[in-house]
């Protein structure tokens, strides 16, 4: 599904990614963990495309395709998708309608017909309904006067409306309680098929227990400088960052 | 020949046609006195510092054209708000079109003001309300010196007009350097409503001035909801002054949505003379190329315990340039006012310009005037989110402009004219989308 090769990102001069190699299948679910300032949401946002940042050597491919030149709504078109660390406010433009023009927009470049109304407003309702999102909610501006918990959830019910071959959690446990991310962490999981694939991007090893990675990988200083299973989150979760640091140094 | 040598010898061609004996010819006159010793406004007068006329007034404009022109509805349906019923006083070349237009004198008055003004059974409105309101400045002066044909909305009391009235000027290009002066006067009567759609046109490329001057008065409890749409030719400039007084308890709502025409200047001045009398003041500005739209606003509270709402939403790419002047005026007798005045620009690109003045000058002391002005960018981080979400970026441009414009439109009373600017903006933007929102 995903491939990237010796990706190395500076911004204003600064290097931030220093050489990181990952390979996400179809299927799997990975953790990316690591301490302030590692480069993890670095690395979710240049995989989605933001372009403050330069690419100066490597490779992004999505199923084969190179997609490290592409515009983000492309990459979206393509299926990748971010839930965003801080999602954005954009008053005056409703959760349903900004739905209804992603997926429409979405479409079009796939080259199909827009999505019936009818069909829209039963998407809507079901995904609504599995992240136990108020309907009201669905009606105001998007993010605008949400709390951080709505904020993430909307982030989640936006990833169940568009239905993306790859996504990426940026942080999406921060400013969840504990109710919330099981709401937030089941949706997740009832999204995951075979088809696809998700990168968690976490501080914690707390959102681990209810999304269960199939491989754990640790950024240091722009690089992946340990990979393992499940039970490396629960290492890190117990002995902190300072042993890996030692370990690299050793 | 310099333009008010010009502007004099006209006159005297105007002379022949009019009955130079009657009251308004009198006022012309008069008007034609006032605008030779004030002229064209100049950079240096204070309101004009920042929208310059020169480019405008440095030719020679034809001000009666030779020939009536005819057009056909087909050729023009398409600037008419034709998906509803409407009375419609429609103008070509400044002459008044009987077979374009929906006139009615039943239980009031649609009609033109020619008729008006010749006609002795309204020379006793003529006398109480016309150049009563309007000011004595160069432009306004030189519209009513020359001024004979509008539109004349007379409506009694106690009326609730049924169907919007839409006044158009089109202008055909047959002149090559076109010079009009439309004059309108609406008097609406105690506890009577109407809403009132305003355009002006040019259906060619050559070039068109208008100066325009509208008179509203506003009795008691009445309401008055007026559009002006200004999406005109970019070879086209218009000078419009509009006058609205108030009395106890009316209800003025102007909307002016600019997106088109070379230079616009609106002149817009709002007399509340009652007491618990209510003005909103709201536009929507999208230029972009060399375009300049300027607003020039005026508030005058002279009664107690009125209020006045002004909300003014702009964008400018390329070298669009805007001016807000924006000036509220409260008397020591207006007391318990609420004023409020927000002006929001987004700059889309580094060439443009707004030129943005808020004036409150207040006599009273237990008053609230608010105001806000606020000069910014699309925000990157909002674009970069709506494209991760696969809304292209120019698509994701035109949203959030629409969004910000959007607490204008969401005060636009007629939904075919709400559904028309929506399309216009979309058009403006570039994009196809139908921001339902």
């Amino acid at each position: 599904m995903l491939k990237i090769k010796d990706l190395k990102a500076t911004i204003e001069g600064k290097e931030i990614l220093s050489g990181i190699n990952l390979e996400v299948k179809a299927g799997e679910v990975h953790a990316i963990m690591g301490p302030n300032g590692a480069g993890k949401s670095t690395l979710a946002n240049i995989i989605a495309g933001r372009e403050e940042y330069e690419i100066t050597g490597g490779e992004i491919s999505l199923e084969g395709e190179d997609i490290t030149e592409l515009d983000p709504e492309e990459r979206a078109h393509r299926g990748v998708f971010l839930s965003f660390q801080y999602p954005v406010e954009i008053p005056g433009v409703s959760v349903t309608n900004f739905m209804k023009t992603a997926i429409n927009e979405t479409r079009k470049a796939q080259g199909k017909d827009d999505m019936s109304a009818k069909d829209m407003l039963q998407m809507i309702r079901e995904k609504s309904e599995m992240l136990e999102i108020d309907r009201k909610f669905l009606s105001r501006s998007l993010n605008e006067g949400f709390s951080g918990g709505e904020k993430k959830r909307n982030e989640i019910f936006q990833m169940a409306m568009l239905e993306p071959k790859l996504a990426i959690l940026d942080e999406t446990d921060s400013g969840l309680d504990i109710d919330a991310l099981r709401i937030v962490a089941n949706g997740v999981n009832k999204l995951r098929n075979k088809d696809n694939a998700t990168i968690v991007i976490t501080h914690y090893q707390r959102l681990l227990d209810y999304i269960v990675p199939d491989f754990v990988h640790v950024l240091h200083n722009g690089r992946i400088v340990k990979s393992g299973g499940k039970e490396l989150a629960l290492e890190l979760e117990k002995r902190g960052y300072d042993w890996i640091k030692e370990e690299i140094e050793a | 020949m310099s333009f008010k040598d010009h502007i004099l010898s006209s006159f005297i061609a105007l002379e022949n046609e009019v009955d130079t004996n009657s009251y308004v010819h009198h006022i012309r006159n008069e008007a034609l006195n006032d605008f030779e010793q004030l002229g064209i406004p100049q950079r240096r007068d204070e309101a004009y510092k920042y929208t310059s006329l020169k480019s405008l007034f440095n030719k020679e404009y034809v001000l009666f054209p030779k020939k009536e022109t005819s057009i056909s509805y087909e050729d023009i349906k398409k600037y008419l708000v034709h998906q509803i019923d409407a009375y419609r006083v429609i103008f070509i070349d400044g002459i008044y079109s009987s077979h374009l237009s929906q006139t009615t004198h039943d239980k009031f008055d649609v009609c033109l003001m020619s008729s008006a003004l010749n006609n002795p059974k309204y020379a006793a409105v003529i006398e109480k309300y016309y150049n009563r309101l309007a000011t004595k400045d160069g432009l306004t002066s030189l519209n009513t010196a020359f001024a004979k044909e509008g539109a004349y909305l007379h409506i009694n009391k106690n009326i609730a007009v049924e169907k919007p009235i839409e006044i158009v000027y089109f202008s055909t290009g047959n002149e090559a350097q076109l010079m009009t002066q439309p004059r309108n006067l609406v008097v609406v009567g105690e506890n009577s409503q109407v809403q009132v759609i305003e355009r002006h046109q040019s259906l060619s490329d050559n070039a068109v001035l208008t100066n325009s001057v509208t008179e509203i008065y506003a009795a008691k409890k009445s309401l008055v909801d007026w559009y002006k749409i200004q999406n005109d030719d970019l070879s086209a400039s218009l000078i419009d002054h509009t006058f609205v007084a108030q009395q106890d308890h009316s209800e003025v709502r102007m909307h002016t949505f600019s997106f088109g025409g070379k230079l616009t200047r609106n002149n817009l001045s709002f007399y509340q003379r009652g007491e618990r009398c209510n003005s909103v003041l709201n536009g929507v500005t999208i230029i972009e190329g060399k375009q300049h739209v300027d607003h020039s606003t005026l508030v005058h509270h002279t009664a107690p315990n009125c209020e006045s709402f002004q909300e003014y939403k702009q964008i400018f790419d390329e070298r669009a340039v805007g001016v807000f002047n924006g000036k509220v005026l409260v008397d020591k007798i207006a007391q318990k006012i609420n004023a409020y005045q927000q002006n929001n620009n987004i700059l889309v690109s580094d060439t443009s310009t707004i030129n943005a003045k808020p004036q409150l000058e207040i006599f009273a002391d237990d008053v609230r005037c608010s105001h806000g002005c606020t000069i910014g960018q699309l925000d990157d981080e909002a674009l970069f989110y709506m494209q991760a979400r696969g809304i292209p970026k120019k698509e994701a441009r035109a949203l959030l402009m629409f969004a910000f414009a959007n607490s204008v439109l969401e005060s636009v009373k007629i939904p075919e004219i709400k559904s028309r600017i929506t399309k216009l903006i979309a058009m403006k933007l570039g994009v196809e989308i139908g921001f339902d929102l």
